[in-house]
């Protein structure tokens, strides 16, 4: 038998072969497309064409509703993990000159005696996500907006290369370390709560999640609240406000008191 | 005539070597998931440890079998030395390559992704290159035993191919179109992302992609342990094979309707028609067809060989079957975790029942009670067969043997029942953390307990495993013949060209994957607002 007989209708294992497997693939074609659809009563279709365009997966266009839009600005910040790397030396200069206007409050070695926090070291991706959120409205503060109003896209960036070549100085109100309350080490999985260090640096580190280490801890307090409340709404798919909206007040304590009590070289470093 | 004995033990050694680093690995996992550790504070190590031991489990160890098992099936079925054996060692040496590639970026936490990678979760690029390397390493091999059979036909015209080789073969080529999907993904998807070129990616394609790999990949790592309940079975404990021409079709038909299934993996997803669903679903309904032919066959064989060793009655040829015989013991381990499982995998096919266990424990219990149960079993009685022909040295004690194969069924029935069971409840999978006081997990806490020792007995097993074939080369050495396979109870004279070649039904496996998944696939590709942006592991 030569493989132009074996590919005829003539070979009965062909013949049978082929014939099952497309009358099957018809038949369940028929019931996938046409019965299955039609047999959901709360599926309402215009016509045969259109159930078998649904059952097939072609995206529909919904009734020409606009979109609702969201009571606040959202984040617009788009971040890589290329954004801002290797920054030049200029721009690190640059960012220290700008960085003149923040010292009165975060401090003049980016170490804040304000309760606002510490910059000195942070994840560049951070500093510039917050300023970007700052200037597009994402983010409000009575005291921060205005200073961000004005910045140009340049000067964001410098800021947060300079702020990030900063060295990690030792926080400025260190207290006894205080042991890893339950909600840091473990999160709560029930409630969708996450450990805090899968995203904020001591066990990995999510692009544009800053440390907290050392930071105020009437900041950090204050951060959680604000998260939980919806009044700070610039979190990526509202990452922190659910999390913030599932832990208990004293969680939130908890977890504030023990990042502000940690020394800042305990974080992850990275490349 | 096994020649190239070397070849087939780098390929075995190499195999069971990986095997026992990811059994360590699997252990310490349900260990430190369940309430008998209080956790070890850091889920990325969790799913560092689970990807090792998913890539390992599902891309290194099985492949390595099958193509050791594929050698040495080639020279002593075909009588032939095998042809191509530098691409051959240069196929294996791709893999060594690849795998340690692979498992470096793992090792340092850049590819903390799972095995089935999860995009848009993006690792190190060298965890997909190293991946990428392993499969086409494999391919040599599919290639190899294509040219093989070829050589062999041309020298014995119309003689029938050996069902050994015909199975084989078969399996390579599943092997080589199944790998395609994940190909797809990983170089037109996964690499370039990986690679910064392009910083957003289709993650419901790529799911789509995978779908095809991940269901008939089963298939391929089921392979041998199918060859071997064909052809080691009925000769090792002393029978015949009641139908050859049975075992040809059940092959044949794991070729065609093995791939065109893979979308039941995708029952939640929302990038696929609930259409191509049924369509999948239906489709996997069959896949139980050849699993029925064969338990028909083999059972039929055993009984066979029961009855010629004096067994009588409806039920007396069951206690006249070799039981101290290690292939007797394993072929019945194997069909009794086959019967649960393939119970179980009828639920997960079906587009209505899968909703109450989708992304659930049950789903890990059922592919760890299918492959590392029924499957490895095979692939133990399959080493254990093979051994002496290839050290030229008995097995050390065939007590030790048994014990080895009772240890691994018990351990993983221990294992793998409570973990369906948890499932049932709702236990969701891929989680690195649980927390037991919690009144939602509380009830499943005594079952993930039961589940944790049951491991703990496989990795027991698994290491005696190890033991047995490391003392068996220091064994004093024996002449174990010629490596033969089983013989059907009716000679094969005749078979019909279509039972004796592939061409019908490979042709049958890629039309059916083009009605099955060109729509999805080529639907998803086409739009331009699907893409979402990359997420890098360990970057900031």
């Amino acid at each position: 038998m030569s493989t132009r007989e074996l590919f005829s209708f003539r070979n009965p294992y062909f013949a049978v072969g082929v014939g099952v497997a497309a009358g099957l693939f018809v038949l369940t074609a028929l019931a996938g497309f046409i019965l299955l659809p039609y047999a959901q009563p709360e599926l309402k279709f215009a016509g045969l064409w259109d159930a078998i365009c649904s059952a097939a997966g072609l995206p529909r266009r919904s009734i020409a509703v606009e979109a609702p839009k969201p009571a606040h600005r959202l984040s617009e910040a788009v971040l890589t993990p290329t954004t801002l790397a290797r920054p030049s030396q200029e721009a690190i200069g640059r960012g220290a000159t700008l960085a003149q206007r923040c010292a009165i409050c975060h401090g003049p070695t980016g170490i804040s005696r304000a309760d606002s926090p510490n910059l000195a070291g942070q994840y560049a991706s951070v500093i510039y996500k917050e300023l970007l959120d700052f200037r597009s409205g994402a983010r409000t503060n009575a005291v921060m907006s205005p200073f961000a109003a004005n910045l140009t896209d340049q000067e964001i960036t410098d800021l947060a290369a300079y702020y990030a070549y900063l060295p990690r100085l030792p926080a400025f109100h260190p207290v006894q370390q205080l042991p890893k309350p339950r909600v840091v080490i473990y999160g709560a999985p029930v409630r969708g709560i996450a450990p805090c260090g899968s995203c904020h640096g001591s066990l990995d580190n999510k692009a544009g999640s800053p440390w907290l280490e050392g930071q105020s801890e009437a900041y950090l307090k204050a951060q959680l609240q604000a998260f939980a409340a919806g009044q700070r709404t610039n979190d990526i798919s509202q990452q922190m406000r659910n999390v913030a909206r599932a832990m208990t007040p004293r969680e939130i304590d908890g977890a504030a008191a023990y990042y502000a009590s940690q020394p800042p070289e305990v974080v992850k470093a990275t490349d | 005539m096994l020649e190239n004995r070397k070849l087939v033990l780098a390929h075995f050694w190499l195999a069971f070597a990986v095997f026992g680093l990811a059994l360590c690995l699997g252990a310490w996992q349900m260990f430190v998931r369940s309430p008998l550790y209080t956790w070890i504070s850091n889920p990325e190590w969790y799913y560092r440890s689970l990807t090792a031991h998913g890539t390992v489990m599902g891309y290194v160890f099985p492949t390595l079998v099958a193509m050791g098992f594929g050698y040495a099936i080639t020279e002593s079925a075909l009588q032939q030395r095998l042809v191509g054996l530098r691409w051959a060692w240069a196929g294996f040496w791709l893999i060594v390559v690849g795998a340690i590639m692979a498992m470096v970026p793992v090792a340092l936490g850049r590819a903390s992704v799972l095995y089935t990678f999860y995009p848009p979760l993006i690792g190190n690029v060298f965890y997909y290159i190293g991946v990428v390397l392993v499969v086409v390493g494999s391919w040599i091999w599919v290639a190899l035993m294509s040219i093989n059979l070829r050589v062999w036909r041309r020298a014995h015209p119309d003689q029938p191919v050996p069902l050994v080789m015909f199975a084989n073969v078969a399996g390579s080529y599943l092997w080589a179109w199944t790998a395609v999907g994940a190909a797809l993904e990983l170089l037109l998807q996964i690499i370039p992302v990986a690679l910064g070129l392009r910083t957003t990616i289709d993650a419901g394609l790529a799911r789509v992609f995978f779908s095809w790999t991940l269901h008939a990949i089963v298939y391929f790592w089921l392979m041998p342990a199918y060859i071997a309940y064909y052809t080691i079975v009925p000769r090792a404990i002393g029978g015949r094979l009641y139908s050859d021409t049975m075992g040809r079709i059940s092959f044949i038909l794991f070729l065609v309707v093995a791939m065109p299934i893979g979308i039941h993996h995708t029952f939640a997803d929302p990038q696929v028609g609930a259409g191509f669903k049924f369509i999948h679903s239906a489709f996997t309904a069959l896949v139980a067809l050849p699993t029925l032919l064969t338990v028909f066959t083999i059972c039929a064989s055993v009984e066979i060989a029961g009855r010629l060793r004096g067994g009588r009655g409806l039920f007396g040829w069951l206690a006249a079957l070799p039981w101290q015989n290690p292939i007797m013991l394993a072929v019945a381990f194997s069909f009794v975790m086959l019967g649960f499982g393939g119970a179980g995998g009828l639920i997960n096919m079906s587009y209505q029942l899968d909703t109450s266990i989708h992304n659930t424990q049950w789903i890990t219990g059922h592919f760890h009670l299918i492959f590392g149960g029924a499957i490895v079993i095979m692939y133990f009685a399959i080493a254990y067969d093979l051994w002496p022909h290839l050290t030229g040295r008995d097995l050390p004690d065939l007590r030790l043997v048994r014990a080895q194969l009772w240890l691994w069924f018990v351990g993983m029935i221990v294992t793998t029942f409570p973990w369906h069971w948890v499932g049932i409840l709702g236990m969701p999978r891929r989680m690195a953390y649980y927390d037991y006081s919690s009144p939602a997990i509380a009830p499943e806490a005594f079952s993930v307990s039961v589940s944790a020792i049951g491991a703990f007995i496989l990795l027991i097993s698994g290491l005696l495993f190890l033991f047995i074939l490391a003392r068996a080369h220091a064994q004093p050495a024996t002449e174990a013949g010629a490596y033969r396979f089983s013989l059907p109870v009716h000679p094969v004279r005749d078979v019909p060209l279509a039972l004796n070649s592939h061409a019908i039904w490979v042709a049958l496996m890629i039309g059916l994957t083009v009605t099955n998944y060109a729509y999805p696939i080529l639907t998803l590709a086409a739009r331009s607002d699907t893409s979402v942006p990359a997420v890098y592991v360990g970057a900031q």
